[in-house]
């Protein structure tokens, strides 16, 4: 008898939650485990896994759909089974929406409040990790009004006892143009509107991490995120680029593709291309990133202004000039200064992994490891690969844990897939 | 349609009921030769004779106990204490006689009888005389209170009162007996349990009965003075409550305050505020403010007596606080 596949509660809080992206597809196999979809909760995207052998029969919901906790989304079972295409959802299930056909993509509660980012995302964005961490206090009223409206409390400033959000800071059209202009953190770069940046006030929940946080560890509440990249496919293109460009250009170095990837990754993950100031978050529309490099009697960090516009060759060409002066103590400030987000490569000194620390008002930087050769399983077979160990430091007053785990998995992907960067 | 002082049109219920039904009766000290300690009963000794108007000794607990028995024994006796300070000597027989006759007895002795007198403080009569008693009596099943604020509602609820089958308490005010205003002739009931919109407003609800309408009604003056509309709402019965009048209110100005003459440790506003939390808690966009006496006893001395009391000051800053204006 096929199995049903049910919405879980993915996180405490979750209700409902959107279907991301299928993994597995109609007619594959799947083990008890194995990840069948995407979904992003309240909190986070997370993963929807098998709990049961065998292949996936059904899906039920299409991507994008947003289902409540309990519905089914897909069946599992023999292949050829038969399963009941809809009816049989509500029983048992523990659907809290009963009446509405349980196959049917819950129709109702489906309009995401945040504008759904783009389909094509590579990554999905998480609406905010740790959305809980701290209560918004709200008046009984302004929470019902906020509900019937569909603002989300924590983006509005209270301007009650307290910072208690009160009728009228939720009431008429207040909330709404203070909530439009707080883009959610992760939204895309928006198009060129001209605006180097956009300052957003900090929200309840954004001053309460940033003031529990940073009383726990110092001035900048650091965190970090450690991944390891398979550098082959980065490689053999570093390769090919520099045997394309001969003798006459300089040559590429990684270094030089992780900034460019980097750069297009903060492209994509907004929420981590910011400075933390004070009272306001600035979330940066251009992408400059800061390279820090080691001078005689400490480092400096010049900057790569607008490196996601730039090719590998401009950037190996700034880059290599600006370390050069940097160690001729011949930079100018406004070179060393204005950078967005940063990268550290201690890779020449046969460092496997490290952890920088942020150059404030930026909220991350990237450390980066050498580049080994070492086996790691592939299926079956272990093989050498040349693999480098990542690790970012987040700002926690800004940058959430899953916040800095899907940038760094755009990072990954583009490093590992450099093609991806012609996207 | 008169204009009547507070005591005349308390005079008025009782002379109308006693006209109109031989069994309605009235006993306490000096309610006959003396016409009333605050001449309530103005002539109705001449009228009624004293087997209908009967002078007592000061034995508070005695004559109440006498009232006990004519009400089982199928009169409507009116009992009237000089002031409320005074009936706590009573107290054993209006809760364990009074409040539990029909329960106790299967339902087989309803006891139609009326309590009334001055309730709260006066002026300068210091800590044993000028005390709130409303929360203390309408603590107790049994019992109905009502507590009029103006002359058409201490007709109308007198005589509620004298004509419901069950133990009234009703709570005057020496501050109130001299109060003015229009009172409809002859027939005017008003019905136990019913409260009364004293002025309608849209951003506060001042919740207040007897004296502190009064106060209430000042204070929504001061603040239409800033722009903040303030709805009046008088009890006018304690118990049983009319809810649906609060919550109505409330959900229309999600704010409350709520005053009162009595202390503030499980005082009447803090049944009144269990209320709103309760059923209105989604309309709530601030806490309920109470303003009370403060919590001692009222102090001899004018100007800390003046400090001690529920005042339209302490009205106004409790609904800039629920208002977020402070």
């Amino acid at each position: 008898m096929a199995t049903k596949v049910h919405m879980e509660a993915l996180s405490p809080t979750m209700e409902e939650g959107r279907l991301v992206k299928w993994t597995k597809h109609e007619g594959d196999a799947v083990k008890s485990g194995d990840t069948l979809a995407e979904v992003e909760t309240d909190k986070a995207v997370m993963e929807l896994v098998a709990r049961a052998d065998g292949q996936l029969l059904k899906v039920m919901v299409p991507e994008g759909t947003t289902v409540p906790v309990g519905n089914i989304v897909a069946w599992i079972g023999k292949p050829g089974e038969k399963v009941d295409g809809a009816g049989s959802q509500t029983a048992g299930t523990g659907s809290q929406e009963s009446g509405a056909g349980a196959a049917k993509p819950a129709p109702a509660a489906a309009p995401a409040r945040a504008p759904a980012p783009a389909p094509t995302a590579p990554t999905p964005v998480p609406v905010t990790a740790q959305a809980d961490a701290t209560r918004v206090k709200a008046s009984p009223l302004a929470r019902r009004i906020a509900k019937d409206v569909g603002v989300d409390l924590k983006l509005v400033e209270g301007s009650g006892p307290g910072g208690r959000v009160v009728k009228r800071d939720v009431e008429g059209g207040a909330a709404q143009s203070r909530v439009a202009a707080a883009p959610a953190p992760g939204s895309r770069l928006p198009t060129p509107s001209g605006v180097p940046y956009e300052d957003v006030p900090l929200t309840q929940i954004r001053k309460t991490i940033a003031k529990r946080l940073a009383a726990s560890i110092g001035p900048i509440p650091h965190f970090f995120l450690t991944t390891e990249v398979d550098m082959e496919r980065g490689a053999e293109a570093r390769e090919a680029l520099n045997k394309q460009l001969g003798e006459e250009g300089g040559k590429i170095s990684f270094n030089d593709i992780i900034i460019k990837a980097v750069a297009l990754a903060l492209v994509q993950h907004r929420a981590c291309n910011a400075w933390f100031q004070e009272d306001h978050i600035r979330y940066w529309n251009e992408v400059h990133i800061g390279m820090a490099v080691a001078i005689e009697d400490g480092l400096i960090t010049p900057v790569i202004r607008n490196a996601d516009m730039k090719s590998l060759r401009e950037i190996a060409a700034e880059s290599r000039e600006l370390a050069g002066r940097a160690r001729n103590r011949r930079l100018k400030p406004e070179e060393y200064t204005g950078a967005t987000f940063s990268v550290s490569n201690l890779g020449m000194f046969d460092i496997d992994q490290f952890t920088a620390v942020i150059n404030p008002p930026e909220a991350g930087i990237v450390a980066i490891g050498s580049i080994v050769a070492k086996p790691v399983a592939e299926g079956d077979r272990v093989v050498v690969r040349r693999r480098l160990r990542l690790t970012m430091s987040c700002d926690h007053r800004v940058i959430d844990g899953a916040t800095g785990a899907v940038f760094l998995k755009t990072l990954k992907q583009m490093l590992e897939n450099p093609l991806a960067m012609l996207l | 349609m008169a204009t009547l002082t507070y005591r005349d049109a308390l005079n008025q219920a009782l002379r109308e009921e006693m006209q109109r039904d031989p069994n309605v009766f009235l006993m306490g000290e000096e309610v006959g030769v003396y016409q009333g300690a605050y001449k309530v009963s103005r002539g109705l000794l001449e009228e009624f004779g004293p087997k209908r108007i009967v002078d007592t000794p000061i034995a508070e607990l005695g004559f109440a106990g006498i009232g006990v028995g004519a009400a089982m024994g199928g009169l409507r006796p009116v009992i009237e204490f000089m002031t409320w300070n005074f009936a706590v000597l009573a107290l054993d027989q209006i809760v364990n006689s009074v409040a539990k006759m029909l329960y106790m007895s299967g339902g087989q002795i309803p006891l139609p009888i009326v309590f009334r007198g001055p309730n709260g403080a006066a002026l300068q009569l210091s800590s044993q005389h000028s005390q709130a008693w409303e929360s203390w009596l309408a603590h107790i099943p049994g019992l109905k209170v009502v507590a009029p604020a103006t002359p058409a509602d201490a007709k109308g609820l007198l005589k509620s009162a004298i004509r419901d089958n069950n133990p009234v308490i009703v709570l005057e005010g020496e501050m109130l007996y001299n109060l003015k205003g229009d009172v409809p002739d002859g027939e005017h009931i008003v019905p136990i349990g019913r409260a009364d919109v004293k002025r309608v407003g849209t951003d506060v609800t001042l919740v207040c009965h007897s004296k502190t309408v009064a106060v209430a009604q000042k204070a929504a003056d001061q603040l239409a003075e800033q722009n903040v509309s303030a709805e009046v709402l008088d009890l006018r019965s304690l118990r049983p409550l009319d809810e649906a009048a609060i919550l109505e209110s409330v959900k229309k100005t999600n704010r409350a305050v709520v005053v009162e003459e009595g202390w503030p440790h499980a005082g009447i506003g803090a049944q009144i505020v269990d209320l709103i939390q309760r059923d209105a808690f989604d309309d709530l966009d601030a806490p309920v403010q109470r303003v009370t006496q403060a919590d001692v006893p009222m102090p001899y001395n004018k100007l800390l007596e003046r400090a001690a009391k529920a005042s339209p000051e302490k009205v106004v800053a409790a609904a800039r606080r629920v208002l977020y204006l402070e």
